[in-house]
């Protein structure tokens, strides 16, 4: 699964990432986003549901990690 | 679910970004009602030159007020990030990049008279050169967009200590501080925009509701534009027509609506500069992340690169005043013709020397990822 590392970028570079890393997503695999604040959370999850991946929140050690999987 | 989880799920829903550009815009309306500039009931750039001004940092003597909506944006912002936990000092990212970023947006903005919150206040009431602001505005943030798409980037932030969080909230502090106690070198318009303003505290608490709210869901008029670009998402934008409408209605109710394009309040119409005075702000906008009160709310979670913007957002006020660079309003001669305003040679040279600059940093801080 590929990781995206958005953590310490600003608004909107982990949007971005994490679109380009969805959008090349086949159904049913994953991607990973590392952010680091509850902005960049909410809008990667806004776009994974624009984009039709589910996708689950983890804890991460100062931030989150999103996993996003293409339906 | 926790209480504080359910209203960071409300905050984050539509619900919750038209519930704060609406309040936003009341607040405002009701500002201008209670004594604030008309059209201009919270405007970021102007509120930051007038502090600018009261500091002596330029002496254009009808713009100097220390405005308190602006320490209340930080400071609501801090209040809602220590709440809800989101308080993450952090800083590092291209800072001298972002000082000179604020410093070209302001003087964009008021090329145009306004940043983006007053283009749509002007619009709700009823002033159509707004319109060709935010049409400006729209082009800037376009070509913001194509430098991210290309890999424009200002780089990582780090997490911090505490205190570097606290800095910019605590200069917020010292302008309250200085707002009450009016020490002698703090100065003050005696005519013009600047002596126009509602009660200090009522100015002080609207600042802190709009910031706490705007905190929490992320209000950004810039980004309201940029994700309708970007990726069609109108999440930010809804804020932005609920601010208008909300605006535009309590305007209505208080006959405060002046449907005109020339002679407006604190206002020029001259087209092509309305449209790239807010183009190159538009621009700086996007390359920091943030319009100008999108920069403030960082400010109160910690963010350090967003307080390095708003300092240049200072100093872009004290250039555009110092040096000739801000717009003239139109106005009525006592014959009663119009005389139109606008951006004099200076202004005119700067506004396109910072569109250069703007484009010039942008293709220099592209990196390549995947």
């Amino acid at each position: 699964m590929e990781t995206i590392d958005a953590r310490g970028l600003s608004c909107p570079e982990p949007v971005l990432r994490a679109r380009r890393a969805m959008q090349r997503l086949a159904p049913g695999d994953e991607v990973a986003v590392l952010v680091d604040n509850a902005t960049s959370r909410e809008n990667v999850l806004r776009a994974a549901r624009s984009l039709a991946c589910d996708a689950r929140v983890e804890p991460l050690e100062g931030g989150f990690r999103l996993i996003a999987r293409r339906r | 679910m926790s209480a504080r989880e359910g209203l960071t799920r409300f905050f984050a829903s539509r619900g919750g970004i038209v519930l704060a550009g609406g309040l936003i815009g009341l607040a405002a309306a009701l500002l201008q009602k209670l004594g604030n500039p008309a059209n201009m009931g919270v405007c970021v750039a102007c509120f930051t030159r007038d502090i600018a001004g009261a500091l002596g940092l330029h002496r254009a003597a009808p713009v100097q007020y220390l405005r308190p909506e602006i320490p209340g944006f930080v400071l609501g912002a801090l209040l809602a990030a220590l709440l809800f936990r989101e308080f993450r000092p952090r800083g590092g990212s291209a800072p001298v990049v972002r000082f000179v970023l604020g410093v070209f947006a302001m003087i964009g903005a008021l090329a145009f008279l306004g940043c983006p919150w007053r283009a749509l206040l002007r619009l709700a009431g009823g002033d159509l050169t707004a319109l060709i602001g935010l049409a400006g505005l729209a082009a800037g943030i376009a070509g913001g967009v194509a430098l991210l798409r290309s890999g424009y980037s200002l780089g990582r932030s780090q997490p911090t200590r505490a205190a570097a969080g606290l800095v910019l909230p605590g200069l917020a502090l010292l302008v309250l501080f200085f707002a009450l106690l009016k020490p002698g070198f703090i100065l003050a318009s005696a005519a013009g925009p600047g002596s126009l303003h509602a009660a200090l505290g009522i100015s002080l608490v609207a600042g802190l509701v709009v910031g706490l709210l705007a905190q929490r869901t992320r209000f950004c008029t810039m980004g309201a534009i940029r994700d309708l670009l970007m990726a069609r998402d109108a999440h930010l934008l809804s804020g932005v027509a609920a601010l208008v409408a909300v605006a535009f209605a309590v305007n209505l109710a208080l006959g405060r609506v002046n449907v005109g394009f020339a002679a407006m309040p604190i206002a020029h119409s001259q087209v092509l500069w309305n449209f790239l005075g807010m183009a190159l702000a538009g621009l700086a906008f996007a390359m920091a992340g943030g319009c100008p009160g999108r920069q403030l709310f960082l400010c109160g979670e910690g963010d350090g690169d967003a307080g390095v913007f708003v300092l240049g957002m200072l100093g872009g006020a004290a250039a555009a005043h110092n040096f000739g660079l801000a717009a003239s309003p139109d106005r009525i001669d006592e014959a009663g013709a119009l005389v139109v305003g606008g951006v004099g040679a200076n202004g005119q040279a700067a506004v396109v020397f910072g569109l250069l600059a703007c484009v010039a940093i942008g293709f220099a801080m592209r990196e390549r990822w995947k």
